[in-house]
């Protein structure tokens, strides 16, 4: 049965790069867009629901 | 009338994206902590599990392959719930839930697909075959393909989110084929095993390792979610902020 043994390590290596490549990509991501929106801040823009009326 | 008022004003709270993104901001560091630590359980006790007699080592691909398949439909049931969510209460944030789960169900789905490929070729002598069970699992794959593009193919969200949102519903008819696929005709693959009448058919030293998979790959999916739906609030204010700024530079002082 050891002759499986590439079947389970191959079963095991593809999902942990896949997962690893999803958990990666949503950090990219999540960097991505707070880095976008610290830059939108920076330049003053402001979103409409923190406009005049809105609550600081 | 006093008592409609105040609920709607709870379910209003709760649409709140601010409200939303702030309770994340709590829950996440406990989730991904008790992610880790039930997935690192569950693969010590993957690999302390012992050999099947008949498949041998091959019995290990079961502990990530079943809980992938669950997931896959999980996930597509909760984008299910997230449809009804868009089309009959418009909550705000049924949409962004089901955007962000899509591209994680996809590599759920994909996961189940390519572990069963690669159990299917020790234990059947084959890599793939178009019974029910397996072509169904295909077809949920390609439908979260199909969703992943219609989210992403229009730049205004609340335009996709209906039309996603009815796709997904048509779609659901599929989730009960494949649960049921292994009972109602003649596959390759095995009918179910362990929640089934009668109790589950597999020995507690392979079962108990398999549970514990299955909870930290929910954990797993229950923190990415989370994120990729906090990612996706945060994306949708960028955008807004991006069309302010535009209309404020539009509106800019005349030379």
């Amino acid at each position: 049965m050891s002759s499986h043994a590439g079947f389970v390590i191959a079963a095991y290596g593809v999902s942990f790069i896949a997962l690893a490549g999803l958990i990666g990509w949503v950090f990219i991501d999540q960097r991505l867009q707070n880095r976008a929106l610290r830059q939108l801040e920076s330049r003053g823009v402001r979103r409409r629901s923190e406009g005049k009326g809105a609550q600081p | 009338m006093s008592e409609t008022v105040s609920k709607t004003g709870r379910w209003i709270d709760w649409a709140n994206p601010t409200r939303f993104m702030s309770f994340a901001g709590v829950i996440l560091p406990w989730l991904a902590g008790l992610t880790l630590i039930v997935l690192a359980g569950g693969l010590w006790m993957s690999m302390q599990a012992p050999d099947d007699y008949q498949q041998g080592a091959t019995v290990k691909i079961m502990f990530i392959h079943v809980p992938f398949a669950w997931l896959s439909m999980m996930c597509y049931t909760i984008m299910t719930i997230a449809a009804l969510g868009t089309l009959v209460w418009r909550h705000p944030l049924a949409d962004v839930s089901a955007k962000a789960a899509a591209p994680i169900g996809a590599v759920f789905t994909a996961l189940a697909l390519i572990t069963g490929s690669l159990w299917g070729k020790p234990m059947w002598g084959t890599w793939w075959v178009w019974d029910a069970r397996l072509t169904s699992v295909f077809v949920l794959f390609l439908m979260y393909l199909g969703i992943i593009a219609l989210t992403r193919a229009m730049d205004d969200p609340a335009k996709s989110a209906r039309a996603t949102a009815i796709l997904t519903l048509v779609g659901f008819i599929n989730i009960p084929i494949i649960k049921f696929s292994v009972d109602w005709w003649n596959t390759l693959h095995q009918p179910a095993s362990v929640f089934r009448m009668g109790g589950s058919t597999i020995d507690g030293s392979l079962l108990r390792p398999l549970l514990v998979m299955a909870i930290g790959f929910t954990l797993l999916f229950f923190t990415l979610h989370l994120m990729a739906m906090r990612n996706e609030i945060w994306r949708r204010r960028v955008v807004a902020m991006r069309r302010v700024a535009a209309r404020n530079a539009d509106r800019g002082p005349v030379q």
